[in-house]
């Protein structure tokens, strides 16, 4: 049977420029992405790092789990969208009146509302889509090696958890199959429900008493602080760095430099300028050159 | 003669709140660079002593613990299993559980960074634990994707990384086909001949590995019942245990030969210097092996027709898969891992539905799957399964004890009960097809034969059986027919007798032996063609 890393987002080594780039760097690029998300306001420029985040995706090789990720990500950022227009009583723009809402006061539906809660509701896209990319191509045990010489036993929980993922999920789908499978069809009822739960999170203890078994004869109980590993910047570290630096300075620039200035209450204020294309450019280009060099991806 | 490795020295142990002791009064010593196999039937004690060996008794467990350990001069009750990790790698039987990392270059240097060893030692260890266990294509691959003989592997690799002077291994090829099981016992005794390595290797199917063996401990109910070289374990195994004797010294004692054999080739040789082995065996007939089965299309229990099953965005599980079995038919399901034995069995249950082709099927298909602890969700037996049912599987009198407390072979039968309903089910609750994923993985021989007996008792009834194994005995003892499956294709249909003595892999013992002579699978059978051939040396 094919694992059930297939049917969740787990981070796999595929040939890609991000994949090949060192895991400290590729966490500090999607760090920038988030930096870049919460500074920014403007929607077109908020646009335009979603087409970029979009296109990394692909150009990862990822592009079909970001575009599920995607569809996921608009299950919550509607409700979002809806609710702010529901509750921001701040525009002045009223499209339509829901009269006097008793305790909640008059319902009027200001236009500032939705653009103010579609603003919101890309930066929630985006973000979720951020860490999904980050998720996929962040090679996470890389990643938590440099913590463990902080904090070895922390660190090494953190592995933990996310080695044990998959293996849970594959338990509950296993349990669930299991389940499928009696003669009678899988039992039914708040009882039987309450029964299997507690038959998942049994087998999870069992699972953690064999990992732990497995940790102690392996001498982690003794261990020490992991050994500083010294290897060179490749071409893929360094075009890393270099957009996650340049992200950082295009967001910070457009934010001071009015660039991207947007504020929707209590009329919209979108000024766009030739500035806020270029900042839009710069961003796309900014996020998406790295993917342009394809030398020596594949390990 | 040097210091041992391993020394039992009276030791007995009971488990946190039993009375009955797993080990009882076990004393033996290993010496540096020997292979000794740990037989026994469930329950005897094997994984207790494994444990008690590396530390984890009492020191993870609890318990009650009387007597001396030592391993490499270090008294286990002083020295806990971490100090003691540095000397001795265990591997366990599911490596899912062994691996704590999420890639595998980061589960064998972790085990060397645990250790203290400095950045360059990580690197070069990692290199040459991946060389030497053949698995440095798998370096950057994720430890969640990886087939159970991979992941098995990479375990093995992170318990040799520091070049432990023993290996405690527990049952490491229950979950391997054939050919990785082969593969890792080969491995095995290439780390004991070449590094000098001490073995130590619990095993059910002792005819993968007593040829490779130097020694054989074996336990009964705790107790050290003996403690010898191959030959003589068998020797006492005939008289004492016929349940841990090879299907090749098995099929020796029906035939009257002596010495047993503790492998192939050993066997071979023997019967060649008794005149019992042609001297040159012809080569098989390929029009025989690859010959299809043509089915009539009426009365079918299940007909599956061109099934494909391919995963969005990744590769096909099975490629045009086209079977068909009778009612009463019994089949065996061969392949090595990711061969797809388990999704074609998920399909003919229902459980998954093909992205082409069509199933169809005369009634319900029961399906019981690799692990029978899935299946239990309550704390009574009585609770999972109807009373009917729990006396057709031979359980009623253990309706009120917790489905967890039951030994291997009584999961396994609960287990079968809860798919398959009582036999006074109506005619539609009835399965026509009971499908059977690795059943008897962990199993002992016994409780295999009761398994095997029961799935002939079925067939004989009527019901359709599918079995998916990688045990070629156990497929010879249940099976009239067996299908070959390899990258999600039917590769192989034919009478067992044709498949499972034809190969190197997908074969039992006793087809090995006589180079698949007269379709002769079991013991009995071999012995009776051995016994047909001395006579006919006789009579010549």
């Amino acid at each position: 049977m094919r694992p059930m890393g297939g049917m969740l987002f787990f981070y796999r080594r595929i040939a890609s420029p991000l994949h090949a780039t060192r895991a400290t760097v590729g966490a500090a690029w999607a760090l920038a992405l988030t930096g870049a998300t919460l500074v920014l306001y403007h929607p077109l420029v908020l646009f335009a790092l979603l087409l970029a985040v979009l296109g990394a995706g692909f150009g990862t090789g990822v592009g079909p789990l970001l575009a599920r990720a995607l569809r996921t990500a608009l299950i919550v950022a509607i409700p979002i969208v809806v609710v702010n227009v529901l509750v921001s009583r701040d525009g002045l723009t009223v499209f339509a009146r829901l009269g006097d809402l008793g305790p909640f006061g008059q319902g009027d539906l200001t236009v500032e509302a939705v653009l103010y809660g579609a603003v919101i509701a890309l930066k929630v896209t985006l973000l979720i889509l951020i860490t999904t990319l980050a998720g996929l191509a962040v090679d996470p045990d890389e990643l938590l090696r440099v913590f463990r010489r902080l904090s070895f036993r922390s660190a090494l929980t953190a592995s933990l958890a996310t080695r044990m993922l998959p293996v849970l999920a594959a338990d509950a789908q296993r349990l669930g199959e299991a389940q499928r499978t009696r003669s009678g069809g899988p039992p039914s009822g708040a009882r039987a429900r309450v029964a299997l739960l507690a038959a998942v999170v049994g087998g999870s203890l069992d699972r953690a008493m064999d990992v732990a078994a497995t940790l102690e004869v392996r001498g982690f109980a003794t261990a020490t602080r992991a050994p500083r590993l010294t290897r060179p910047f490749s071409r893929h570290d360094i075009a890393f760095a270099a957009s996650a630096a340049a992200i950082t300075a295009l967001a910070v620039v457009g934010r001071l430099a009015g660039a991207a200035s947007f504020s929707a209450y209590p009329r919209v204020h979108m000024p766009t300028s030739a500035d806020t294309l270029v900042l839009c450019a710069a961003l796309i280009a900014a996020v998406l050159l790295p993917f342009c060099d394809r030398r020596g991806i594949d390990r | 003669m040097s210091a041992p490795i391993l020394s039992f020295e009276r030791v007995s142990y009971s488990y946190p709140g039993l009375d009955a002791p797993a080990l009882n009064d076990v004393s033996f010593e290993l010496q540096p660079g020997e292979f000794c196999l740990l037989a026994g039937l469930s329950g005897s004690g094997k994984s207790t002593l494994l444990n008690a060996a590396c530390g984890l008794v009492p020191h993870f467990h609890g318990g009650r613990f009387a007597g001396v350990v030592t391993l490499a001069g270090l008294d286990t009750r002083e020295h806990g299993p971490a100090r003691l990790g540095g000397f001795a790698g265990a591997l366990f039987q599911d490596p899912e559980t062994q691996l704590v990392t999420s890639s595998v270059r980061a589960e064998l240097s972790l085990a060397l960074e645990s250790r203290g060893h400095g950045a360059a030692a990580v690197a070069r260890g990692v290199e040459e634990v991946a060389l030497a266990l053949g698995i440095d294509a798998l370096l950057d691959r994720a430890t969640h994707d990886l087939s159970g003989g991979e992941k098995q592997r990479v375990a093995l690799g992170a318990a040799l990384a520091g070049r432990p002077r023993i290996v405690l291994l527990d049952e490491p090829t229950s979950q391997l086909d054939p050919v990785a099981g082969d593969e890792l016992i080969g491995l095995l005794r290439r780390l004991n001949q070449e590094w000098e390595t001490t073995i130590l290797l619990a095993e059910h199917r002792l005819e993968r590995c007593l040829a490779a063996a130097d020694r054989v401990i074996a336990l009964e109910r705790g107790r050290l019942a003996c403690d010898g070289d191959p030959e003589a374990f068998l020797e006492w195994a005939a008289r004492r245990a016929p349940a841990l004797q090879t299907p090749g010294a098995k099929m020796f004692a029906l035939a009257g030969l002596h010495p047993a054999p503790a492998g192939v080739r050993q066997a071979r040789a023997t019967l060649r210097s008794n005149g019992l082995l042609p001297e040159q065996d012809g080569p098989p007939s390929p029009a025989s092996a690859a010959k299809r089965r043509r089915r009539r299309r009426s009365g079918l229990a299940l007909g599956m027709r061109g099934v494909w099953h391919e995963l969005r965005d990744g590769p096909a599980i099975l490629r045009g898969v086209s079977l068909s079995l009778e009612p009463g038919e019994s089949v065996a399901l061969m392949g090595r891992n990711g061969a797809g034995k388990s999704t074609l069995l998920r399909h003919a249950a229902g459980l998954l539905e093909p992205t082409r082709g069509r199933v169809e099927r005369a009634g319900r298909v029961a399906l019981l799957l690799q692990n029978p602890g899935d299946y239990f969700i309550h704390e009574r037996v009585g609770q999972e399964a109807s009373a009917q049912a729990l006396a057709a599987a031979g359980l009623a009198e253990m309706a009120e004890r917790n489905p967890r407390d039951l030994s291997g072979g009584e999961r396994q039968r609960l287990a079968l009960a809860i798919v398959t309903g009582a036999e006074e089910d109506s005619e539609a609750g009835r399965p026509a097809v009971l499908a059977l994923d690795e059943p008897t993985r962990g199993m002992d021989r016994e409780t295999k034969a009761e398994l095997a007996e029961e799935l002939r008792r079925r067939a004989a009834a009527g019901q359709a059986v599918i079995v998916a194994t990688h045990d070629p005995e156990f497929a010879a003892a249940c099976a009239r027919r067996a299908i070959l499956l390899a990258d999600g294709r039917v590769i192989a249909d034919c009478p067992a007798s044709e498949l499972l003595a034809g190969g190197w892999y997908f074969a039992t013992e006793t087809a090995r032996i006589l180079g698949g002579a007269g379709g002769a699978l079991l013991p009995e059978q071999g012995a009776e063609l051995l016994q047909a051939r001395a006579l006919e040396e006789v009579t010549v």
